[in-house]
């Protein structure tokens, strides 16, 4: 009696297990729930975690705040747009933008030191995606997302957009800068 | 209204074949390989626009072609597909009539025309907005009402075949409790229901933004809502082929589940907890716990995992099983050297299993570990990933069948038999290139969905390192080589099922069944044949190896991902 036929006795149920499946089906479990605890684990123990931190709001309230950094911590301006780069203190709360089609301002930030990143988007989903160390974050609109972020090392580093956000979602990419302390 | 209770005796399995039923699933069959067919061609084009050296279509039209790419592939392919395995595996397999065929008929138009409609929106070329259709990023409102149409056309089918479970119950067709395959398939049509509810909790208030009578869609909860749609239907996609699996153990090799308790356990854990999973799609989103994500994204504690784990063990086991029976004996495998590699049905189903569970099951995993996403997260990645679960395993597996249901219900020969025979191994072979080169090139960073990586033009411009490009070259060539097995696929299919030579049965016996009972069942109720249930041996030696082989790869692999992890800048 196949498997495209009823079970061969209709008390299919006490049939006993075979032990090679029984034995599979520990082991299996047992890594199954090694791979459970694995993420509380690293939740103590491991430095790459996400936090629980969000917000709801608007983005007038956001660019606001952003606006107050840009203001008082720019360094420079790059490109013909004169994206404004930004370096603000260590440990400082930094915001980001995200909007179509672009990042703004470009931050500059010490390897080290520990910042707030503060993430949304004004209109609709972007990507953060930071390269070449490759994390990942969604950004949404009107949900102001704060992550701890410690740069390790000095180097340019590129911000693409990876969630498609429409016909020019390619071009959306900026720079941020990781300097040594002096 | 007489009720049509016609059916013939397939000379190949023995089988009794409901007339309408049949019709059923030839309609639902040509309507997949013609959805199939655009879709493959939209899928040549995506390959040669994200190869950089080619860079065939211009941003608008690439992201046009790439929404209808995902939609026709898996939406429309594998739905039609899957309702015409849902009325084989109940009305052929229980030899009953298929319950309200008029309705199933109706269901077929309604899916029929949600595809059209869809199609004609994202062709218009205002509603390019991917497979996912995130709001606030709006479509074209007829966009949201094909996939409407669509749905309802499915859930009428879903209710068309547990109908015929009641019928083949009430008129007693067959003894105790319905065929694994068919419990499998029970377990996708269940989890298609859930499916098709989140799909209307989301489609429907979108459909109604989109025509201005609702005012904001928070796209957090768009997420939360569609991926319960979006994820659960490749749920239903597992189920299918995993039923598939254990059907084509079936007719190639005669074998039985190794024990029927374990494996219909299997698919009940599939049932409660493949749900959760629209968790994993948002590991990196602001506004949900860690505890949320970790309970949810682990299908609580890695269950659906294990029942996945378990098919992968017990469906190659029972084909062990039956070839050690045949005298198969020799080693560990020479069961599995001995199979019959050149028949599609098997070859195929093989590789679909293969794929499936050490491409697919393992990235799927990784990626679905809340930290481990940080590094994967909408990267080139995770379209590697589901390469390998939804095409490898599930159209491959859909295509294996395939050749088996030319013959059985078509009653056609298999035209071209060498292309057939070498088509699942040229399909497996670029789908693999394709699944391991993205899923390296998202590794590097690369971004799916992207148009250019080179950023030309862009004074801002990210450099990827050379090998991400080598890969993406790499994983072209495997997509354009999948398309020629896609194509040679579609050769054999389309030329037997319309100019193939009809097989002649001798007897051919059409038989008709008054009205109230369909046929008795043939068999007799106490089987002579020998179970291998409960035998205190070890069974299939060779399988166990197997299952350590890639248990030993998951390992090592979910490890090297940590390590990677740890070197990233630390977040909290």
């Amino acid at each position: 009696m196949s498997a495209i036929q009823p079970p061969e006795h209709r008390i299919w149920w006490k049939e006993p297990i075979e032990p090679i499946e029984i034995t599979w089906i520990v082991i299996a479990f047992v890594w199954c729930i090694f791979m459970f605890l694995m993420m509380p684990y690293w939740h103590v123990f491991g430095k790459q975690n996400l936090a629980n931190e969000a917000y709801r709001t608007t983005p007038e309230v956001y660019t606001a705040k952003a606006q107050a950094m840009v203001d008082k911590f720019t360094i420079r301006e790059e490109t013909d747009q004169k994206i404004p780069v930004v370096k603000p203190p260590a440990g400082s709360d930094v915001y980001l933008i995200a909007r179509l089609w672009q990042w703004w301002p470009m931050l500059e930030l010490e390897a080290g030191q520990t910042y707030r990143l503060h993430l949304m988007s004004m209109d609709w989903l972007h990507g953060f995606s930071l390269q070449p160390e490759n994390i990942n974050i969604q950004v949404h609109p009107g949900y102001e997302h704060i992550l701890t972020v410690q740069p390790t090392k000095a180097g340019t580093f590129s911000i693409i957009c990876n969630e498609y956000c429409g016909i020019n979602h390619h071009t959306m990419v900026s720079r941020l800068y990781v300097v040594d302390k002096k | 209204m007489a009720i049509n209770r016609m059916f013939r005796t397939c000379p190949m399995t023995g089988l009794k074949v409901h007339e309408p039923a049949e019709a059923l699933i030839k309609a639902n069959a040509v309507a997949a390989v013609i959805f199939l067919l655009v879709g493959g061609i939209l899928a040549l084009m995506v390959t040669l626009t994200r190869w950089q050296v080619i860079h065939l279509l211009p941003p608008d039209w690439f992201y046009l072609v790439l929404t209808g790419h995902g939609l026709n592939m898996l939406v429309f392919w594998i739905i039609f597909f899957e309702i015409a395995v849902l009325y084989f595996a109940s009305s052929i397999l229980l030899g009953c009539r298929l319950a309200a065929p008029r309705v199933a008929w109706a269901a077929f138009g309604l899916m029929v025309m949600g595809g059209v409609i869809n199609n004609y929106a994202v062709f218009r070329g205002d509603s390019s907005v991917m497979f996912t259709s995130y709001a606030p990023m709006g479509a074209h409102p007829t966009f949201y009402l094909g996939l409407i149409l669509f749905a309802v056309g499915a859930l009428v089918a879903c209710f068309v075949f547990f109908g015929t479970l009641v019928v083949g119950k009430e008129e007693k067709t067959f003894n105790g409790s319905i065929p694994l395959v068919t419990f499998g398939a029970v377990t996708a049509a269940i989890i298609a229901v859930f499916t098709i509810a989140s799909g209307a909790i989301i489609l429907i208030p979108t459909f109604l933004w989109s025509v201005g009578l609702v005012d904001h869609i928070d796209s957090l909860m768009y997420r939360t809502v569609w991926w319960a749609f979006g994820h659960s239907s490749q749920q239903i996609n597992v189920a299918a082929h995993i039923s598939i699996w254990y059907a084509i153990a079936a007719i190639v090799f005669g074998a039985k589940a190794m024990s029927e308790r374990v494996s219909r356990t299997a698919f009940l854990l599939y049932i409660l907890f493949l749900q959760l999973a629209s968790a994993h799609h948002l590991l990196v989103d602001p506004g949900l716990t860690s505890n949320w994500k970790i309970f949810n994204t682990s299908y609580a504690m890695y269950l659906a995992v294990l029942a996945s784990m378990v098919h992968g063990l017990t469906v190659p086991g029972a084909i062990e099983i039956a070839q050690r029976k045949r005298g198969f004996t020799k080693g560990l495998f020479e069961w599995l050297r001995k199979a019959p590699w050149s028949n599609p049905v098997f070859s195929g189903m093989f590789m679909s299993l293969l794929g499936f569970g050490f491409l697919g099951g393992i990235s799927g995993v990784i990626m679905g570990t809340e930290q481990l996403n940080i590094i994967i997260h909408n990267t080139i990645y995770v379209p590697g990933h589901f390469h390998a679960t939804v095409v490898l395993g599930t159209t491959l597996a859909f295509m294996a069948i395939t050749y088996f249901v030319i013959p059985a219900i078509f009653r056609r020969e298999l035209s071209f038999p060498r292309m057939a025979q070498w088509q699942p191994y040229v399909f497996a072979l670029g789908m693999t290139f394709l699944s391991l080169f993205m899923m390296g090139a998202g590794t590097l960073g690369v971004p799916r969905r992207h148009w250019d990586i080179t950023f030309a033009g862009n004074p801002l411009a990210h450099e990827f390192p050379g090998t991400a490009h080598l890969m993406m070259a790499l994983a072209a060539i495997g997509g354009i080589l999948a398309v020629v097995g896609g194509t040679m696929y579609l050769l054999v299919v389309v030329h037997s099922v319309f100019l193939g030579k009809r097989i002649e049965t001798p007897g051919f016996q059409r038989v008709r069944v008054v009205d109230g009972y369909a046929p008795r069942p043939t068999r007799p109720a106490a089987a002579a044949l020998q179970g291998h249930g409960g035998t205190a041996s070890w069974s299939a030696p060779g399988t166990f190896v197997l299952a350590m082989v890639f248990l030993t790869s998951f390992v090592l692999y979910y490890f090297i991902n940590w390590k990677y992890l740890s070197t990233v800048w630390p977040l909290k």
